[in-house]
């Protein structure tokens, strides 16, 4: 069996009946999504920004779908309101894996000031968070993030490490969009 | 900009006689007085926050009951701040999510400042260009006679404008807790059994 995180969270997503999933791409993503595009008992929503996953997220729900809603942590600045002011003031449950950047050996300092403060500001919104620096952290982590956010109507982001995930390095003359 | 005509409550009344089951997300604001000026139901959930979210929680229900017409009522405000969800929904086009923007050109509930829609920004030409099939602006009492069929019964992603007077109205003011009034909706939608257990 692949040992990837990204299918052992494939795996807990079909388990925990996960029906649709928002994500907003990123490199680090980039397989767990394909698991998810490639999986017909899952709906998947491409958002242009990553308020519209949380909104998705809150729809889903009351349309009787569990979800969840990937993105990178840059993109959860743009979540902020949405989650104090809908998720969190109506106690909807909200499940998201969150893939790092601007901690482990980053290479870019535009990334550093949004990952640095990733898990505090989730957590002054109301979320619970899960930090995973290995692949086996981020298996365990999802599988018991879902069972909790969909039984007790909370919110969970499990971060998956930079040292999970791999950091990226930026060399003069490599080709855009390269891994 | 003069000419509105469209009273928006009244639109809003005739179009929605037959609502029957429907299920409806209202944008915060006045959309929400308005949804609950008809008469309160557990198929409304109305926003009192989030704003710019309306249309994606509607992208939500529809896409987990595809067999249930949704519709999502706000304003112009709303809209423009959500206006990246147009794209989203415009790639999916779910057949069964309808959007109506009541237009009045105003930040209505923070004191009638102008929004973008009266400088310039025309909505369904936006959604057009998202990729929405079905598109209209409503201006006369002759147009908004159709936004009940629009609404209501033709196959969507449907996105109707309705240029509406800016008018002070009377709040009508339906419950505000969020967590109540996801679960009287979901207990209306799947049973108290599904809605309850995890």
């Amino acid at each position: 069996m692949d040992d990837h995180w990204s299918s052992a969270a494939h795996r807990h997503f079909t388990a925990a009946g996960v029906r649709q999933v928002a994500y907003v791409p990123d490199a680090g993503l980039t397989r767990l999504i394909e698991r998810c595009r490639e999986d017909n008992a899952i709906e998947t929503v491409m958002c242009a920004t990553e308020e519209e996953g949380i909104g998705l997220a809150a729809g889903a729900w009351l349309g009787g779908h569990k979800s969840a809603m990937l993105m990178q942590s840059s993109g959860v600045g743009n979540t902020i309101n949405a989650i104090a002011s809908l998720i969190t003031s109506a106690h909807f449950p909200l499940f998201t894996i969150v893939t790092m950047r601007g901690q482990w050996g980053e290479g870019n300092p535009w990334q550093v000031p949004m990952g640095q403060a990733v898990a505090s500001v989730l957590q002054a919104v109301g979320v619970k968070t899960f930090e995973a620096q290995t692949n086996e952290d981020a298996g365990a982590m999802i599988e018991a993030g879902l069972r909790m956010a969909y039984s007790t109507d909370q919110a969970i982001a499990v971060l998956v490490s930079q040292r999970v995930i791999g950091s990226k390095v930026w060399v003069v003359g490599e080709k855009e969009g390269g891994r | 900009m003069t000419g509105f005509a469209l009273h928006r409550r009244q639109i809003l009344k005739a179009a929605l006689a037959d609502r029957g089951d429907t299920l409806f997300v209202t944008g915060l604001g006045s959309a929400t007085w308005d949804l609950a000026s008809l008469g309160d139901r557990p198929e409304n959930f109305y926003l009192w926050g989030a704003m710019g979210n309306s249309v994606m929680i509607g992208l939500g229900i529809a896409t987990s009951r595809p067999d249930r017409r949704v519709v999502v009522i706000t304003g112009d405000g709303e809209m423009l701040m959500g206006l990246t969800a147009l794209t989203t929904i415009g790639a999916r086009r779910p057949g069964n999510l309808a959007i109506c923007v009541l237009d009045n050109e105003r930040y209505t509930e923070t004191g009638r400042q102008p929004t973008a829609t009266g400088l310039g920004t025309d909505l369904a030409a936006v959604a057009a260009a998202c990729g929405f099939p079905v598109t209209a602006t409503l201006r006369t009492e002759s147009e908004a006679s159709r936004l009940g069929e629009l609404l209501l019964r033709t196959p969507g992603p449907v996105f109707a404008v309705a240029k509406v007077i800016d008018e002070p109205l009377p709040m009508a003011v339906p419950p505000r807790d969020g967590g109540y009034l996801k679960t009287r909706f979901r207990t209306a939608l799947l049973g108290e059994a599904a809605a309850t257990l995890p």
